[in-house]
């Protein structure tokens, strides 16, 4: 099984970092995008498998980076997760309407966070 | 002097004056086809004010120099009067045009019989004194116009003759016609007339402006100005008794009472009453009309004493004082001016006869005529036939007026005939006035009060009239009838020192008065009328717009309604009346509902008067018309409802606005609980993820541990950092908190604050340049409330100034009163519309939407809120100045210490 790429987008530092280990954690191959713009970019560069997508960034929101890659086919086996500090429903709602294959609302529990994206991406248990 | 005359050719005159009146034909026709498409033209209030200038007839237009030439000013009480009146219109009138549209009155003889209890007997009355009043007036007007034809044409000045007498009648009937089509365009004689009204005010402006011309030509044209027709006319002994206030008038009682009745009659008259009231379209129309129509009056009187001394010079006895006007350009050979002045005159007179002609045959339509119609058998389409009695009845008013002027008309003077019809439609003054504002005026008392009034009038007014023509017994003005000198018509009472005419209105007027008070002191009102009196003279307090109160009880059945309504109205018009009312119901009309009937009873007023309406609807209604104490009861009930519904207006747009006000900030704290939250989750989320991390992942190496401790420490006293905050600023928001004012170091503030931030700017890479600080400026001021607000906006530039090549300057100057610190970056600059909004709380601006750092808000958007209102409670202010993309400077002063 090849290692999964994985692109974190979020402008909070430590939370990055906290991401950053998690996912290191599941074996994958962690790159870091700190606003919406740099996240396009890297995601066409790297064509990623999976983007953990912070809502609210500078510049270019969350939702926006979401459609944007959704409407580009070679992104179509990239999993997508929303990261947001509203949780509200019709926010979920808006991010599934826009293609993100989950929502995860912050704070999050780092256990239920890495099984999710185990389950995205096919990983076994570790 | 025999005087020489230029004369025209009849048939050129005839022509001129056809092509006119086919003018009017035009005018009427067009702005009535403006109108059906909903383009009002008579909305306009000058339009208004100069259909009101109707009040000016042949009378003012050539009698006005006749009665000047004889007796000097006293042609002007005539129009100091409804100058006077019009002072009042904003009151007066206002009152009747509310009454006049609920009620749906059509004639000043519905408004009598509306308000004494809706009677056709009293409609009756008040239409057959219209009617007899004011035809000697009509045949005035044919007389103005037959006598200017034969003197244009022929030069002669004598009213005989056979070609002049077909001209009035060629007048007459033209008139009728034009009545015919404009006046009777609708069944609802409450509808307005616009081609009639339009062509009216197109007539005023014509008889102006050829008086005006006369007036100009002969003051400066024959003589040079008024300073030397004056000088001249001052010479003469024939003009002498002019300049005599005592000689003209005869003495201020006469005067005044001259001025009463111009007073009433500007009111009272049928053609007066038409279009100030009926055909009013917006009570706003009369602001304008209460001065534009006493300056017409100015306007008109201006040139009446220059060409009455201008005539009795250049003219004298040659012809009758009331040509002067036409003869003077005659004279002078001045054809086409005198062209013009014949059709001024012309004018005058049609226009008058025009609008005084459908106000009559209203009257005798719905008064006189179709009381006895409904009694008979019903006819199918009451509706057209009523408007064919209309139609006749103008032929038939024309043509008396016609008949009155060849029989009678020709021995007395234009203001003679002029002032006994004022004096006859004057006897309405007490009933309406008392109606308007005397509550307990009873139909009795008008009854009365007409009666004797009109009996008076005719007995002073009408038989010396008659007398003097031959057909009644001259001893009778000598020696009173069988030789009872009291009753002597123009000394009634032995009262003889005043002119006739004032004699005939004093006792008239007095006598109908006290009859109208004193009788109806002695009786009482039905329930009916109490109710109108309650509605008329309380009309101002029931508010524009309102509709006419519901006086029935119970209801009707609809089919009956329904055939009332066809036969009257027609069948299309009866259903438009029911939909109108199901519209304004919002849907479903019951057939219990007293609203009903009121509704169908005023559409029925205004097609045949109230008086009519009102025993149609009760000869289908259900039940017993009410008591007076229902009466009293409903209205009260009615008058309390209206009251409260105003004050119930005013209050719903009142939460209304607060209600809106309180959506706002509602709005305003989600957003703002929405950013704290925001705001709170974040450091949360590290402290959690952390925390956890560290709980399932013990291998961690020790600095790995240390470096994720420390993470989770510094994320809990961010966390601590927002939670003061915001309870800061409700502190603040409150008013509370201890403040310690005290000498404070300016120097050392800053430094403190820059020190506690200096972390964030070195982890941003930004650099913090302190200007030097003269450590001598001391500020009052709370030290920690201070350092807060230079934490905040320290706080703030790292936050926008560019990561890596961000600069922020603090920099602090002073005045004789004030410090003032300063912290500029170089960050994007806030907007200028933003530049207000970013100090009130709860907003954060361009700077959270919308600007160039779109996305994260930044803090809890109350730095800068809280920090205003530390700098305002110090005694300063706080402001920014910034354009955008040229950085931020954020500026605030505090009071320096004056006491150390």
């Amino acid at each position: 099984m090849t290692t999964k790429r994985v692109l974190i987008a979020d402008d909070e530092e430590n939370i990055v970092v906290s991401l950053e280990f998690l996912l290191r954690r599941l074996g994958c191959d962690v790159s870091v995008a700190r606003d919406g713009a740099e996240a396009l970019r890297q995601a066409q560069a790297t064509v990623p498998d999976l983007i953990l997508l912070d809502v609210m960034m500078p510049g270019v929101s969350g939702y926006d980076v979401c459609q944007q890659l959704r409407a580009d086919a070679r992104f179509a086996g990239t999993r997508i997760v929303l990261l947001t500090a509203k949780g509200r429903e019709a926010e979920i709602a808006r991010g599934r309407a826009l293609g993100a294959d989950d929502y995860i609302v912050k704070p999050f529990s780092t256990r239920e966070l890495s099984a999710r994206i185990r389950a995205l991406l096919g990983l076994g248990t570790v | 002097m025999a005087a020489t005359l230029t004369t025209l050719p009849a048939a050129q005159v005839l022509g001129v004056s056809l092509l006119y009146l086919g003018l009017l034909f035009v005018i009427a026709l067009v702005v009535d086809r403006r109108a059906a498409r909903g383009r009002s033209l008579i909305a306009s209030p000058t339009v208004y004010a100069l259909s009101l200038a109707v009040y000016c007839t042949s009378w003012t237009f050539f009698g006005s120099v006749g009665l000047a030439a004889t007796q000097g000013i006293a042609f002007l009480p005539t129009y100091l009067g409804p100058a006077l009146m019009a002072l009042l219109w904003p009151v007066l009138l206002v009152k009747c045009l509310r009454i006049a549209k609920r009620e749906r009155i059509t004639t000043i003889a519905d408004f009598i019989a509306s308000r004494y209890g809706k009677r056709r007997g009293l409609a009756a009355l008040v239409a057959l004194i219209c009617v007899v009043g004011v035809l000697p007036y009509l045949a005035l007007q044919l007389k103005a116009v037959a006598a200017s034809f034969t003197l244009l044409t022929t030069g002669r000045a004598e009213a005989h003759g056979g070609l002049f007498g077909d001209t009035a009648l060629v007048i007459a009937l033209v008139m009728a016609v034009f009545t015919m089509i404009f006046g009777t365009r609708h069944l609802d004689a409450t509808e307005r007339h616009e081609g009639l009204v339009a062509a009216i005010a197109f007539e005023s402006v014509v008889k102006l402006c050829a008086f005006l011309a006369a007036g100009l030509f002969v003051v400066y044209a024959l003589f040079d100005g008024a300073a030397a027709l004056f000088a001249q006319a001052a010479q003469d002994a024939r003009l002498q008794r002019l300049w005599s206030f005592e000689a003209s008038v005869g003495g201020w009682f006469d005067w005044s009472l001259l001025i009463l009745l111009s007073m009433a009659a500007i009111t009272l008259l049928p053609r007066q009453f038409q279009v100030a009231v009926v055909e009013n379209i917006d009570e706003s129309q009369l602001a304008r009309a209460s001065w534009l129509f006493p300056l017409y009056l100015l306007l008109i009187n201006l040139f009446v004493l220059p060409l009455a001394c201008a005539g009795v010079l250049l003219l004298g006895d040659a012809v009758p004082a009331d040509n002067y006007v036409l003869a003077l350009p005659m004279q002078a050979g001045a054809s086409w001016l005198a062209l013009l002045v014949f059709i001024g005159g012309t004018s005058a007179a049609t226009g008058m006869i025009i609008v005084e002609t459908t106000a009559l045959a209203t009257m005798i339509s719905n008064d006189l005529v179709l009381p006895g119609l409904l009694h008979r058998a019903p006819t199918a389409d009451l509706g057209r036939w009523l408007l064919r009695i209309r139609r006749a009845a103008i032929l038939i008013v024309v043509l008396l007026g016609y008949l009155y002027f060849r029989v009678a008309g020709e021995a007395r003077s234009l203001v003679s005939i002029g002032l006994i019809s004022f004096a006859a439609v004057a006897q309405l003054g007490p009933a309406f006035l008392g109606g308007l504002y005397w509550r307990a005026g009873t139909r009795a008392g008008a009854y009365a009060g007409l009666a004797l009034g009109t009996l008076i009038w005719a007995w002073t007014l009408l038989v010396p009239s008659a007398a003097a023509t031959g057909w009644l017994p001259a001893q009778w003005l000598s020696e009173g009838p069988l030789g009872i000198g009291l009753l002597r018509p123009q000394a009634l009472f032995g009262l003889d020192q005043l002119s006739g005419i004032a004699h005939g209105v004093f006792w008239s007027l007095l006598l109908n008065t006290a009859a109208y008070v004193f009788v109806s002191l002695a009786t009482r009102a039905d329930a009916q009328e109490s109710a109108q009196a309650a509605l008329f003279v309380d009309a101002l307090r029931r508010g524009a717009g309102e509709p006419a109160v519901a006086l029935w009880r119970g209801g009707v059945a609809l089919p009956e309604l329904r055939a009332l309504l066809d036969r009257i109205l027609g069948a299309e018009r009866g259903e438009a009346v029911l939909q109108d009312y199901r519209r304004r119901r919002g849907g479903t009309v019951d057939d219990n509902d007293p609203g009903l009937l009121q509704h169908v009873e005023s559409a029925l007023a205004g097609a045949i008067g109230s008086a009519s309406a009102r025993v149609l609807v009760a000869s289908i209604a259900r039940e017993a018309p009410l008591g007076v104490e229902d009466v009293m009861h409903i209205l009260d009930e009615t008058s309390q409802v209206m009251h409260y519904s105003r004050e119930l207006a005013a209050r719903t747009e009142e939460l209304r606005q607060a209600n809106q006000r309180l959506r706002e900030l509602d709005r305003l704290k989600d957003d703002f609980i929405s950013t704290v939250t925001h705001e709170l989750r974040t450091p949360l989320t590290s402290i959690r993820a952390f925390s956890e991390i560290l709980t399932d992942n013990p291998d961690l190496d020790a600095a790995e541990r240390q470096r994720y401790l420390g993470i989770i420490t510094r994320e809990t006293e961010r966390l601590t950092r927002l939670i003061n905050e915001v309870l800061d600023f409700a502190k603040l928001e409150q008013g509370g908190g201890e403040w310690r004012l005290e000498p404070v170091a300016l120097a050392e503030v800053v430094r403190d604050a820059a020190n506690a931030t200096a972390q964030l700017y070195v982890e941003a890479g930004i650099a913090l340049d302190l200007e030097p600080i003269d450590a001598r400026i001391r500020v009052r001021a709370d030290r920690d409330r201070l350092q807060q607000v230079l934490l905040n906006l320290l706080g703030n530039a790292v936050k926008f100034a560019p990561r890596g090549l961000g600069r922020v300057q603090v920099s602090v100057t002073a005045d004789a009163r004030d410090a003032c610190i300063s912290v500029r970056d170089n960050g994007p600059g806030i907007a200028e519309e933003d530049q207000a909004l970013i100090f009130e709380k709860f907003r954060q601006g361009g700077r959270q939407s919308g600007g160039p750092l779109t996305g994260k808000p930044q803090g809890t958007g109350l730095g800068l809120p809280i920090s205003r209102h530390i700098v305002e409670r110090l005694g300063g202010r706080i402001w920014v100045e910034s354009r955008p993309g040229g950085g931020a400077t954020f500026r605030f002063t505090v009071s320096l210490e004056t006491g150390a």
